[in-house]
């Protein structure tokens, strides 16, 4: 026989793990319904929630116009905000998060695999140190992270004759830690007691000054992000194949990587800009989204995204409610995401090294 | 459908490993591509199917040069069958054939009803119609082979191009694989690369022998795999014998082995 014949891997397993049934995937149209359904509940708690005591009747009359002029600012000028900040930033980051996991065709794949947090980060640490207007460090921050990316992606297409995907990756991993040099050095030079906690607390994201003005840019922003994503959903599905596999099947591979990368780093530095840099929320989400419905990036997508979501809807809740003062996000998904993400590494599922 | 190639040199990085290599695949035929391991085998189909620039002669697809068509139209024209893999996302074996599908799909379209019957169609050509819902990382090597077997039937080209479809597959799977190639070849252009003379001469396939980047025969198997041809491609002492059953195999040349003091171990 051949040579290869000696050599069995993994590819000729016919043993009960190749019998096993697929368990059962949920019904498109109902797990959408429940998690619309569940992330509405947690909006409605969510406005429910906060210093100044408000019953489920005043929320609601204040929601229609109909409130007293306490409640409907508490509502609509304080926690409305804050709330559709929550659910911006981490639909933002769970969708970014699964087009770089398929893209990269890596699980462990974060938004921030580029840079682009680094790059928004020292963006934003900036415009602190310059003692900049809220406005413009958000600015900053956005063109921070984008340029972060940009520099990644020219650094890397001009790197020849190497595995493109892993030449990427670490390229966004050296960028980055040049990018958090700079952060550093800002952070060394920075009024310790007026700019440096602003940078610290930025630098660990926070909704807690979060505004109508801060979300109305970025709310489009997320949205021509997404869109390219939506309409290529079947194509992202076939650039996880790999570069070689997906130019077989028709696909100008090289292209439809840029971007999809382009509009998921768009959606990424958005939110960024406006909450600072959240971890983990981009690196757990999808998984738990593709333990839902499957790796199929037309159902990954939305579902990442009302997960995401909620999940941040949760984390910023809580962020402002169990301790007397804000306590940073990045602190939380940090604690919530590493014991779930061992938890995901240990269960065993394949594709993780 | 015809893929002509003419004097073409392959390589990679700008590195010339393989030149003058001529060959023709149409409809209904099979080609078997024989050489020993580093010859330049998945150099030169990777160079067809225009992944890889060609390095010097010509390559067309019906008469068109390759190097300008694009991505899909090489897709529409021809398929590639890679070997049995590991993804790295579970997806459905239907999915994983849909895939087949996306040179037919717009850009920013997704699979029709019609393209999913089409999928389930060629599952249930290749007889495996009822691992449709199965996660296709959890089969085994053979089964996968067949799924991408019928991922590039689905893909509705008229040639195929097979990289070792049967590298990694036990006895039985290869059987299997191997009758499902011969189908093949009654419709559609099949090339594939192989390790085991037998199996060109079980296809009764054009041979292309292959060794050091360069061609060494090409024509039916019967006549190129001589026990001489045979000692030259592979550089160990090779005989090919009658079975009572009037087949031909390939067989080592134990005496001849001995002499040049080969071990078997």
């Amino acid at each position: 026989m051949t040579p290869s014949s000696t050599g069995c891997s993994t590819g000729c397993s016919n043993g009960p793990r190749g019998d096993r049934r697929n368990e059962p995937r949920m019904s498109r149209i109902g797990l959408t319904t429940a998690l619309g359904a569940v992330l509405l509940l947690l909006a409605f708690v969510a406005l429910l929630i906060g210093p100044v005591g408000l019953t489920s009747g005043q929320v609601v009359s204040a929601l229609i116009g109909r409130g007293g002029e306490q409640a409907s600012i508490v509502v609509w000028n304080i926690r409305l905000p804050r709330v559709a900040g929550a659910c911006l930033v981490g639909a933002a980051l769970a969708s970014a998060g699964a087009t770089y996991q398929a893209l990269f065709r890596n699980p462990l794949v974060s938004p921030d695999i580029l840079g682009v947090s680094a790059g928004a980060g020292l963006g934003a640490v900036a415009g602190i140190f310059l003692a900049l207007p809220v406005a413009l460090i958000q600015l900053s921050a956005f063109a921070g992270g984008l340029l972060a990316v940009a520099l990644v992606m020219a650094v890397a297409a001009a790197v020849r004759g190497a595995d493109r995907v892993l030449t990427l990756v670490l390229t966004g991993v050296v960028i980055g830690a040049l990018a958090g040099a700079a952060t550093s050095l800002l952070k060394v030079l920075a009024d310790p007691y007026d700019q440096l906690p602003a940078i610290t607390f930025w630098l660990l994201g926070s909704l807690a000054s979060v505004t109508a003005a801060d979300i109305t840019p970025a709310l489009p922003a997320v949205l021509i992000g997404l869109v390219p994503l939506i309409l290529l959903r079947w194509r992202v599905n076939v650039l996880s194949m790999g570069d070689e596999e997906a130019r077989a099947l028709g696909v100008e591979a090289g292209r439809t990587r840029a971007l999809a990368i382009c509009a998921a780093t768009l959606v990424t530095a958005s939110v960024t800009a406006v909450a600072g840099v959240v971890g983990w929320v981009g690196l757990v989400i999808p998984h738990i989204a593709r333990m839902l419905v499957g790796p199929g990036f037309g159902r990954l997508l939305p579902t990442s995204a009302l997960i995401g979501a909620g999940y941040m809807l949760l984390v910023d809740t809580a962020a402002r409610t169990i301790a007397p003062t804000e306590v940073p996000l990045g602190i939380l998904t940090a604690v919530i995401g590493a014991p779930v993400f061992v938890w995901l590494l240990s269960s065993g599922r394949r594709g993780w090294t | 459908m015809r893929l002509e190639a003419r004097g073409l040199a392959i390589g990679h990085g700008g590195q010339r490993i393989g030149e003058g290599l001529s060959l023709a695949l149409g409809a209904q035929e099979v080609i078997c591509l024989l050489g020993p391991n580093g010859c330049g085998k998945t150099t030169l189909f990777k160079t067809l199917l225009g992944l890889l620039p060609r390095l010097g002669g010509t390559l067309e697809l019906d008469v068109r040069d390759i190097a300008r068509l694009s991505r899909r139209e090489i897709a529409r024209a021809v398929a590639c069958v890679p070997q049995a893999h590991t993804p790295p996302f579970p997806f459905e074996v239907l999915e994983v054939v849909l895939m087949g599908r996306t040179a037919r799909i717009g850009a920013f379209g997704q699979p029709s009803r019609q393209d999913r019957e089409i999928a389930l169609d060629a599952l249930e050509r290749l007889g495996i119609a009822e691992l449709a819902g199965r996660d296709y990382e959890r089969l085994s090597g053979g089964q996968r082979q067949l799924v991408l077997i019928a991922r590039a039937l689905a893909q509705e080209a008229p040639l195929i191009v097979m990289d070792e479809p049967t590298a990694s597959l036990d006895f039985g799977n290869r059987l299997v694989v191997l009758e499902r190639i011969a189908d093949l070849g009654r419709t559609r252009g099949v090339i594939l690369s192989t390790h085991d003379p037998d199996q060109a001469l079980a296809l009764s396939a054009r041979v292309l022998a292959m060794s050091g980047g360069r061609m060494l025969a090409s024509g039916p198997a019967a006549e190129v795999l001589t026990p001489a041809r045979l000692t030259q491609i592979y550089g160990v002492p090779l005989t090919v014998e009658e079975t009572p059953s009037g087949r031909h195999v390939c067989l080592p040349d134990i005496g001849g082995a001995r002499q040049k003091g080969i071990r078997c171990d």
